[in-house]
């Protein structure tokens, strides 16, 4: 099969599907490769190192006459026009924006696979075109916000002076974000974040951010809980806004990267916050194309505004970084053609048992199959639960059944024998229980942290700590029996024998225990 | 002194420890929360002493205990070597169980004269006596044999005697009978004797229970003993009315309860099916079939594939300890490390005979420890390793525990060694390991046997680097 690279119509685009380096690996596969001539111009890549990696150097028409077509943008209306049918397109198209498109393709009868819908799981994650433009937009972000700013990013003590380093304020971790917050640590500015998923506070805090925690009671709610997620999240969303009003004050860059799934990106930076920043501070707004996350932006370009902040709403931040964006996205394809291909012989099949291909399908064969049915774990699942049936081996699962209901009997005996306990007891025993109790899950959850290394120095310590049994022994030596006091005085020694073995044992180990000096 | 000042002082000692195990959650901070502990005794014990009115003779007979407990104590852990850890442990746990049964009778001897105790407290306090001496008795002779076991005064094979399991249940019934009937008698002299037969039936569980398990359980042992002899102080602060007892009491114990269950965790065995021993005995057979042919390699040529490799893993075991060969393993470590090669460790949770064994040998020898990994942290990393070397490790290296998951082993979380580009095990023969299980590693393509005692090979391959 041939594939076809044609070059970028749309203006300011500079990326190209793929490269020199990209088309021998598509060979590989077992493809040929045309590709139009000045496609890689912008991106740095010559006609002459595409022939040299073994494609074909083609005109514009005959470009679009190959069976598989490999394209960044959506086509336009000339470019749909040239498609002959049942060519096989592959390009970012954002069918739920551009129905009409995907109508005329479907009555073309051209197969089209959206790159913007490679589904998020996993196994997909090396065609993930929009994680790996993210990446690059957050990159650049960065470098346009420093290109603005005119400053220093890091700090420095010169003899001309001290330069306190800059702080940016990275709004959404996503992969753009996390990218934003890892360049701008890297160029040695203070970076916070922020995001509503709180599990991403681990990430920002592994690119080196500093995770800004909001203060909010319901937080957790209002990502989880769909029910109340409209009352949450205008609370929710004051309550940020409130944070990034103090924040803005502070910091000399902001850069957002706040996108909702198929709605309007959210407002989160209104004119009154960007009037309070310092002069000369910047915003960049990676949501441009969708809204943008600030009331200033314009989409595509740099505003100055009567405050003197700059914001920058472009909307082609990959674009600006042609041949690594390209070399990235071209690299996603070919990924894409090796789960197309599966045989290596240059011929592809859209086979929609996979999930992948089943979700990055708009019009297969004529038919619009956009949108895909939702991703359920358990349709990759059927083939293996299948084969396990089909051993007579159903002992297991009536097992773990078995053993959940011996545990709520057990637990239920154990309550019930508690509330009994507390029925015929004094209360001065109870108040012991109530202490032991309280110890024991102070212990459980103090132990499940120590680390496994610090095991054997965990069993001394508790052997010394242990030795706290001579409170017993000393407590009983005041006693007018001599056998008392004989016991007493045995108690006393052995269990001092482990207060002071314990603690010097674990001293001695805990000694040794050093880092290398490299790391 | 008020009552009110000693318990605030109890308090604080109790939070002190609860700092101290927090403290040994990370390396960074282990050596403070040694000092919490420290600090959190020495307030216990001043406050204790001071708290009770003493006369000189009694002052005098602490002092003289505590002495030369303090000279003992230090003696021994100053002089103990590493590889002798757990024997140390298992002595300890023997004292906080034989202490345990001191204050136990004591306070029982006490309640004869004293009659503070009435009604449902005087059988809850009889009841706290007894259990008190029961778990303690058991720690102290489980210990004992443990430590036996470990130090090889006591052969490690399991002890099977006939109708085990009926004669723990039915010695289990009887204490309870006992309990009952010690409850019946009240505080009489009478009540002693029921108590003397107890002692005597928790004594021999103790030792007999221990007894029943083989060497590689040990870490289980120790983990269970430990978490008993937490048990067996908590039950004593029962009886004597002691929170703090009661505090540091559970903290032991739900400690030694986790170690237990994640030493089970590694070994992918049940908790009771350790305790009641015997494991090994009916798999021996059938599995001695011929796996093919395995090769050897020397020393020279197993130092050459070290020095060819950009990254190695070691994975030390039991054997490692037992040669003392941490030392040569530290050297080499070392020099392969200054010749830019990423050499790390990764350790078994179940490696050794104590939980976190082979993390103490390696310190020892000055091996960093953030090279030294934890089975999850470095089992992924095997596939891009140019060589592993295994020394002194059998069955946490044995493919078939995944590769024959209804085998003996089957389903035992294990190191994946093979899937490196080379392996070289270093071991003393060809026998099975201690599950009994012949280990189809040995015979793989990637792998090569350099036998010996792995301390001569150690320094043979130190030699040749």
């Amino acid at each position: 099969m041939r594939i076809g690279i044609p070059k970028e119509r749309v203006v300011g685009e500079t990326r190209v599907a793929a490269t020199p380096k990209t088309v021998i690996q598509l060979k590989k596969l077992g493809f040929t490769v045309a590709v139009e001539t000045g496609a890689g111009e912008a991106a740095s890549f010559t006609d002459d190192e595409y022939n040299d990696s073994g494609a074909e150097i083609v005109e514009a028409n005959g470009v679009f006459q190959c069976d598989l077509i490999y394209k960044v943008n959506p086509p336009t209306g000339e470019e749909v026009s040239k498609l002959k049918k049942g060519t096989t397109l592959v390009s970012f198209l954002y069918p739920a924006q551009n129905s009409a498109l995907v109508e005329e393709l479907s009555q073309k009868n051209i197969n089209v696979l959206a790159m913007d819908m490679v589904p998020r799981i996993s196994r997909a994650q090396s065609m993930d075109a929009l994680s790996s433009m993210a990446n690059i937009g957050g990159y650049r972000a960065v470098t346009e916000a420093l290109h603005a700013f005119g400053r220093f990013f890091n700090g420095q003590i010169t003899a001309a002076g001290k330069v306190p380093p800059a702080k940016v304020l990275v709004i959404g971790a996503g992969v753009a974000g996390l990218a934003a917050i890892g360049m701008s640590k890297s160029l040695g500015a203070i970076v916070r974040a922020f995001d509503t998923r709180l599990e991403v506070a681990e990430q920002i805090e592994s690119m080196g951010g500093e995770f800004l925690k909001l203060n909010f009671a319901g937080e957790e709610d209002g990502s989880t809980s769909s029910g109340y997620a409209k009352v949450m999240s205008d609370e929710f969303i004051q309550a940020e806004m409130a944070l990034f009003a103090e924040q803005a004050k502070e910091v000399d860059v902001i850069i957002t990267t706040a996108l909702v799934q198929g709605k309007p990106a959210p407002k989160l930076i209104t004119k009154a916050i960007v009037d309070s920043m310092k002069p000369g501070s910047v915003i960049v707004d990676m949501a441009a194309s969708s809204g943008g996350n600030c009331e200033y932006t314009v989409p595509g370009e740099m505003i100055v505004t009567a405050s003197g902040v700059k914001v920058i709403g472009y909307t082609d931040l990959p674009s600006r970084l042609p041949a690594q964006s390209s070399e990235m996205y071209a690299t996603n394809l070919v990924n894409l053609t090796k789960l197309l291909c599966k045989e290596k012989n240059g011929e592809i099949d859209i086979n929609f048992e996979d999930v992948i291909l089943r979700h990055m399908s708009v019009v297969k064969e004529g038919q619009i199959t956009f949108p895909p049915p939702p991703i359920r774990v358990s349709q990759t699942q059927p083939t293996k639960k299948e084969e396990k049936q089909a051993e007579p081996n159903e002992t297991p699962v009536k097992e773990k059944k078995d053993h959940s209901l011996l545990k709520v009997v057990f637990d239920g005996l154990a309550i019930v024998f508690f509330l009994w306990l507390g029925q015929v007891s004094p209360p001065e025993f109870l108040s012991h229980v109530t202490v032991f109790a309280l110890a024991i899950v102070v212990g459980y959850y103090v132990v499940w942290n120590v680390t496994h290394a610090l095991h054997t120095p965990l069993m001394s310590v508790t052997n010394a700590i242990s030795g706290i049994i001579i409170v017993g022994a000393l407590l009983q030596m005041n006693s007018s029996l001599t056998s008392v006091k004989v016991l007493s005085f045995l108690g006393i020694l052995i269990a001092t024998i482990n207060i002071f073995g314990g603690f010097t044992v674990t001293k001695r180990m805990l000694k040794m225990f050093t880092k290398s000096k490299e790391v | 002194m008020s009552q009110g000042f000693v318990t605030a002082a109890y308090m604080i000692a109790g939070i002190l420890f609860i700092m101290s195990l927090a403290g040994l959650s990370k390396q960074e901070t282990a050596k403070s929360g040694n000092y919490f502990g420290i600090v959190g005794m020495a307030i216990a014990l001043v406050t204790t002493i001071i708290s009770i009115e003493l006369d000189v003779e009694s002052i005098a007979y602490i002092l003289v205990a505590v002495l030369i407990g303090a000279m003992i104590g230090i003696l021994l852990a100053k002089r103990v070597d590493m590889t002798e850890m757990p024997e140390l442990i298992a002595a300890l746990h023997s004292f906080v169980g034989l202490a345990a049964v001191f204050v136990g009778y004591n306070s029982f001897i006490e309640s004869l004269s004293d009659h503070s105790f009435v009604g449902s407290m005087l059988i809850i306090h009889l009841t706290e006596i007894f259990l008190g001496i029961f778990i303690g008795a058991a720690t102290f002779t489980g210990s004992i044999v443990a430590f036996g076991k470990l130090h090889g005064k006591i052969r490690s094979n399991p002890l099977i005697l006939p109708y085990k399991d009926v004669l723990n249940i039915g010695l289990l019934l009887l204490s309870v009978i006992l309990l009952f009937l010690f409850i019946f008698t009240g505080t009489s002299q009478f009540g002693i004797v029921y108590l003397a037969s107890m002692t005597v039936i928790a004594l021999f569980l103790g030792w007999h229970m221990v007894m029943a398990i083989g060497g590689a359980d040990m870490p289980v042992v120790i983990s269970m003993l430990n978490s008993l002899s937490g048990w067996a102080a908590a039950a004593s602060g029962f009886m004597l009315s002691n929170d703090l007892l009661i505090i540091t009491g559970a903290l032991v114990g739900s400690s030694g309860a986790i170690l237990s269950y994640i030493m089970c965790q590694g070994m992918n065995r049940n908790f009771f099916s350790v305790i009641t021993g015997g494991f090994g005995n009916d798999m021996v057979s059938g599995e001695t079939e011929e796996m093919g042919d395995y090769r050897e390699i020397s020393t020279e040529d197993a130092a050459e594939m070290l020095k060819g490799s950009s990254s190695v893993i070691i994975t030390p075991g039991y054997g490692m300890a037992v040669a003392q060969a941490q030392y040569p393993v530290a050297e080499i470590t070392k020099k392969l490390r200054d010749q830019g090669i990423n050499v790390r460790f990764g350790i078994h949770p179940v490696a050794g005979r104590l939980p976190g064994h082979m993390n103490v040998l390696l310190a020892e020898a000055k091996v960093p420890y953030d090279v030294v990994l934890d089975m999850e942290e470095i089992n992924d990393d095997f596939p891009e390793t140019d060589t592993v070397l295994v020394i002194g490790a059998n069955d946490t290296v044995n493919p078939s525990a995944i590769e024959n998951p209804s085998g003996p082993i089957g389903g035992m979380p294990v190191l994946e060694v093979w899937k490196a580009k080379n392996v070289i095990v270093m071991k003393r023969s060809m026998n099975a390991g201690y599950a009994g299980v012949q280990n189809p590693l040995f015979f793989k393509e990637n792998s090569y046997m350099c036998f010996g005692d792995a301390k001569t090979t150690a320094e043979a391959i130190l030699k040749a680097l």
